[in-house]
C-alpha cells in the first residue's frame, strides 16, 4: 500500500505541468511603488491625460488605505504580509506589443503558448475562437481582429483601446468597479498595465467566442490586468479567460479587475478556467489571486452570467458579482472551486437586486482535498424598489479526506417583502461506500475520485462552452492527483 | 485437475476486533450456483464483502484463492478485473454520472486491465440496450444518474444489469431479493438465470428461501454465527423454510 502512496505522491509532485519559465528578454521597471512609478507606467503606455489623472487618484487612495493598513482582513484566508515595495509593477517582453501579425511575434513567446496548448494560430481559427494573449503585463497578440472588425466588434488589448477608443474607455472605465471599491481594486487602477477590451455594438451577436490567455512569466512581478467588456443594446458576447504561471518559491500577486456592462436586452457570458500555480504540496509558493470582478446589468432584460472553475492559486479571493439595475435583468453565478494541498479559497458572489422582477441564480460547488480550505461567501441583497425579485442559491461542498475544510457564509438582505428567496446547501464527504462501489466495478481509486467529483460539478460544467468543459474536467482530475492515499 | 474457481480455507475475519467469520471452508466451481443462507448477523454480508475486497475487514487467518491466485492480496479493482462481481445489498448513488457513462467506464477499465481494446460508444450502446431489455428496464435509465432517485427495486435491477454487462466469472449477490415485490423478483431472477453458464459461478447470499424458488441452486450452505453448519442440495433450503434457523443454531451449540 505504501508503494502505492509513493507513486501517487510522485504524480502529485509533477502535477503542475505549466510551471516552466520561458527565456524571454523583458523590459522591467525597478521594484517599488510610488507616484513616479505610476507616472512611468502611464508614460510607457503613452496614455492620454485622463488616464494618468485617474491612475494618480487611484494611487493616492490606495496609499491612504495602505497607511491605514486597510488591506481587507475579513476573508477566511491566512497569509503573511505582502511587501508592496518589493515587487515589480511592470514587465514587458522586449519588443513592440500589439502586433498585427503572428509572424512578428517572438518565437519564444509563441512556443510558450504552444506548450500551454493555446494555439494562437490556425487551430484556433478552425475552432472559431479569437484570442488575446497577455504575457506578464502586456498583451502580445490579438488574433482575428479583422474578422471581428467586419462585424463591428472591438476586441483588443486595453492599451490599444486607450489609444484608439479613448471615448469608450473614458465612459466605462471604473463605472462598475470604481478605484475606491477596495484595496486591491485601487492598486490595480493605479498600476494596471494591460488587459483586454471588448465592445460589441448594438444588435450584434459576436460571431465567435472571445478568449484571453493570461501568463505570468517574470519573477517577482505582480500581474495587474484589467478587462472591460461592454455589450451595447441587444448585443451578445461569450468570453473565456484562462491563466497559468511558472513554478516559483515566492508568492506572486495577481490583482486583476474585470468590469462588464450590459445595456438593454444585452447578454454577456463570462467563463474562467483559473489555473495559476497553486504552490507545492507543502504550501510553498503559488499565486495570490486577489481579483475584483463585477458586472452591471444596466439595461432592461439584460443578462450577465459568470462561470468559473478555480483550481489554481495558493489563495483565491474573488467574488464575481452582478448589479441588477435594469428591470427584468438576470444575474447568474456558477462556480467550481477546488483546493488541494495547502490551497485556500474564499470565493462566491454578490447579487444586488435594484430593478423590478430581477432574477439571480447562484450554484457553487466547493471541493476540498489535502489540507485545502474552501469558503463560499455570498451576498444576496434585495433593494427597496426591487419588486418581485427572485433568487435561487445552491451551495454544495465536497470533502475528500479528513484534513481539509469547507465553510459557508451566505448573507441575505431583503428590503422588499415581495422577494422570493431560496437557499439550499449541502456538505458531503466522498464516502468509503462510494469509493468501494466504483472500485468494485473495476474503476481505479484515482479515477473513481475524479468521476465522483466530475459528477458533483456537472451542473456547473454544463454552463461552460464545450471545449472549456472538457479542459475543466481534465484539469480537475489533474488537480486532484495525490488526494487519495 | 483444474483448480476450483473459488476456494476458501479456514477463513477467519474480524471487524474492530470482533470476530465475525470463524473458520469458513467453501469450494465453488465454474458453472455452479451456490446459495449461502443464514439469519441476520451470521456473517453472510461480511463474507460477500471480504471476497470483493472491501478493506474494512481484518483477515485473521485462512485463505481465499480465485483460480489458484491469492484473492485476499488483491485490491477491490484488481479483484473486479480478475472476474469478481458483487451485487450490493445497498447500491450506492453517484450523482451527476449517467448509468451509461458509468458502465462504459467500468467495462473499459476492465478491458484495459485485461489488455483488450476499449469499447467505443457505438459498440457499447447496442449491447447495453439488449441487457436493459433482458431486465425489462426503461431506456431512460441509461441517462439517469447512477441509482439516484431509483426505487429500491430499480436499484436492485440495476445491479443485475451491471452484472449482465460486466459478465463476471464469480458473481456474488448480496441479499438481492430484499425489498423486491414479486414481479420485480421474477424479473431479477430471470436476469440472473440468463447469466448461468459453464464458465461462471454465482453465489447467492440470502436470508429467505423465496428467491431460491426462482433461482434453483446446486448447493445450499447454512451460515450461523460465522460458521457453515450445514451444506446440502436445494432441498436444504426447503427444510429451512419449515424448521427455521433455530434448529440449526441448536445443532451448532450441541456440536
Amino acid at each position: 500500500m505504501s508503494s502505492n502512496v509513493n507513486a501517487i505522491r510522485k504524480l502529485a509532485e509533477r502535477e503542475y505541468k505549466w510551471g516552466f519559465v520561458s527565456e524571454i528578454e523583458s523590459e522591467s521597471v525597478p521594484k517599488g511603488l510610488n507616484e513616479e512609478m505610476v507616472r512611468l507606467i502611464s508614460a510607457k503606455k503613452h496614455e492620454p491625460e485622463f488616464m494618468l489623472e485617474w491612475r494618480l487618484k487611484a494611487y493616492r487612495h490606495w496609499a491612504s488605505l495602505e497607511r491605514a493598513s486597510a488591506e481587507p482582513k475579513w476573508a477566511n484566508i491566512r497569509y503573511g504580509p505582502i511587501d508592496y515595495q518589493n515587487m515589480v509593477y511592470y514587465s514587458a517582453p522586449k519588443q513592440k506589443p500589439a502586433l498585427e501579425s503572428l509572424e512578428l511575434l517572438d518565437p519564444e513567446i509563441l512556443a510558450t503558448y504552444q506548450k500551454l496548448g493555446i494555439p494562437l494560430d490556425e487551430q484556433k481559427r478552425l475552432a472559431g475562437v479569437a484570442v488575446d494573449a497577455v504575457f506578464d503585463s502586456v498583451s502580445v497578440v490579438t488574433t482575428f481582429k479583422e474578422k471581428l472588425r467586419e462585424a463591428g466588434v472591438i476586441f483588443c488589448s486595453f492599451s490599444e483601446a486607450v489609444q484608439q477608443h479613448p471615448e469608450l474607455v473614458r465612459k466605462y472605465l471604473g463605472s462598475v468597479v470604481p478605484y475606491t471599491d477596495n484595496f486591491f481594486a485601487a492598486l490595480n487602477a493605479a498600476v494596471f498595465s494591460d488587459g483586454s477590451f471588448v465592445y460589441v455594438p448594438r444588435d450584434v451577436h459576436c460571431p465567435m467566442e472571445l478568449s484571453t490567455y493570461f501568463r505570468i512569466n517574470a519573477a517577482e512581478t505582480g500581474q495587474f490586468e484589467r478587462t472591460l467588456i461592454v455589450a451595447d443594446a441587444s448585443a451578445y458576447v461569450s468570453y473565456l479567460e484562462g491563466c497559468t504561471a511558472p513554478i516559483r518559491d515566492q508568492n506572486q500577486l495577481h490583482a486583476a479587475v474585470v468590469e462588464l456592462v450590459a445595456l438593454d436586452d444585452a447578454q454577456i457570458k463570462y467563463s474562467t478556467v483559473q489555473n495559476w500555480y497553486p504552490g507545492d504540496r507543502e504550501g510553498k509558493g503559488g499565486i495570490y489571486n486577489f481579483v475584483t470582478k463585477r458586472g452591471k446589468c444596466e439595461g432592461v432584460n439584460s443578462k450577465i452570467s459568470w462561470t468559473q472553475v478555480e483550481t489554481g492559486s495558493a489563495i483565491t479571493w474573488k467574488y464575481p458579482s452582478c448589479i441588477l439595475r435594469g428591470d427584468n435583468s438576470v444575474g447568474e453565478f456558477y462556480s467550481v472551486a477546488l483546493t488541494n494541498n495547502y490551497q485556500q479559497a474564499d470565493t462566491g458572489t454578490k447579487m444586488i437586486h435594484i430593478g423590478k422582477n430581477t432574477k439571480s441564480t447562484i450554484v457553487t460547488k466547493g471541493i476540498s482535498a489535502g489540507h485545502g480550505q474552501n469558503t463560499y461567501r455570498g451576498q444576496v441583497k434585495i433593494m427597496k424598489g426591487a419588486v418581485g425579485a427572485r433568487n435561487y442559491t445552491q451551495c454544495d461542498s465536497l470533502l475528500i479526506g479528513d484534513k481539509c475544510g469547507a465553510h459557508t457564509f451566505p448573507y441575505i438582505e431583503v428590503r422588499n417583502s415581495s422577494a422570493k428567496m431560496e437557499h439550499e446547501a449541502s456538505t458531503s464527504k466522498i464516502g468509503e461506500d462510494q469509493m468501494f462501489y466504483l472500485r468494485q466495478r473495476g474503476i481505479k481509486g484515482e479515477d473513481a475520485i475524479s468521476m465522483i467529483v466530475n459528477g458533483f460539478c456537472k451542473r456547473v460544467f454544463r454552463e461552460l462552452p464545450m471545449e472549456f468543459a472538457v479542459e475543466a474536467q481534465k484539469l480537475l482530475s489533474v488537480s486532484l492527483e495525490g488526494s487519495v492515499g | 485437475m483444474k483448480s476450483p474457481l473459488l476456494e476458501i480455507r479456514n477463513l477467519h475475519v474480524s471487524v474492530d476486533r470482533h470476530q465475525i467469520l470463524k473458520g469458513i471452508d467453501l469450494q465453488v466451481n465454474a458453472g455452479e450456483v451456490h446459495s449461502i443462507m443464514g439469519p441476520n448477523g451470521s456473517g453472510k454480508s461480511t463474507l460477500a464483502q471480504v471476497l470483493s475486497r472491501r478493506d474494512a475487514y481484518e483477515v485473521n487467518s485462512g485463505e481465499a484463492l480465485l483460480n489458484g491466485e491469492d484473492l485476499l492480496a488483491m485490491k477491490p479493482e484488481e479483484a473486479a478485473w480478475a472476474g469478481v462481481f458483487l451485487a450490493f445489498q445497498y447500491p450506492v448513488e453517484v450523482p451527476g454520472i449517467s448509468n451509461a457513462y458509468f458502465l462504459r467506464t467500468a467495462v473499459n477499465a476492465m478491458r484495459k486491465a485485461r489488455g483488450l481494446e476499449e469499447m467505443s460508444a457505438m459498440e457499447f450502446l447496442p449491447m447495453f440496450r439488449e441487457k436493459l431489455r433482458l431486465l425489462e428496464m426503461d431506456d431512460k435509465l441509461m441517462n439517469r444518474s447512477v441509482n439516484e432517485g431509483f426505487s429500491g427495486g430499480e436499484k436492485k435491477r440495476n445491479e443485475i444489469l451491471q452484472m449482465a454487462v460486466l459478465e463476471p466469472k464469480l458473481a456474488i449477490l448480496d441479499e438481492t431479493d430484499s425489498g423486491l415485490d414479486i414481479d420485480a423478483l421474477r424479473v431479477v431472477a430471470k436476469g440472473i438465470n440468463a447469466m448461468r453458464g459453464p464458465e461462471r459461478a454465482i453465489v447467492v447470499v440470502t436470508h429467505y428461501q423465496r428467491l431460491l424458488d426462482y433461482i434453483v441452486p446446486d448447493f445450499v450452505h447454512v451460515l450461523v454465527d460465522g460458521r457453515i453448519v450445514r451444506s446440502g442440495g436445494p432441498e436444504l433450503a426447503r427444510e429451512l423454510e419449515e424448521t427455521g434457523y433455530g434448529s440449526m443454531e441448536a445443532s451448532t451449540s450441541a456440536a
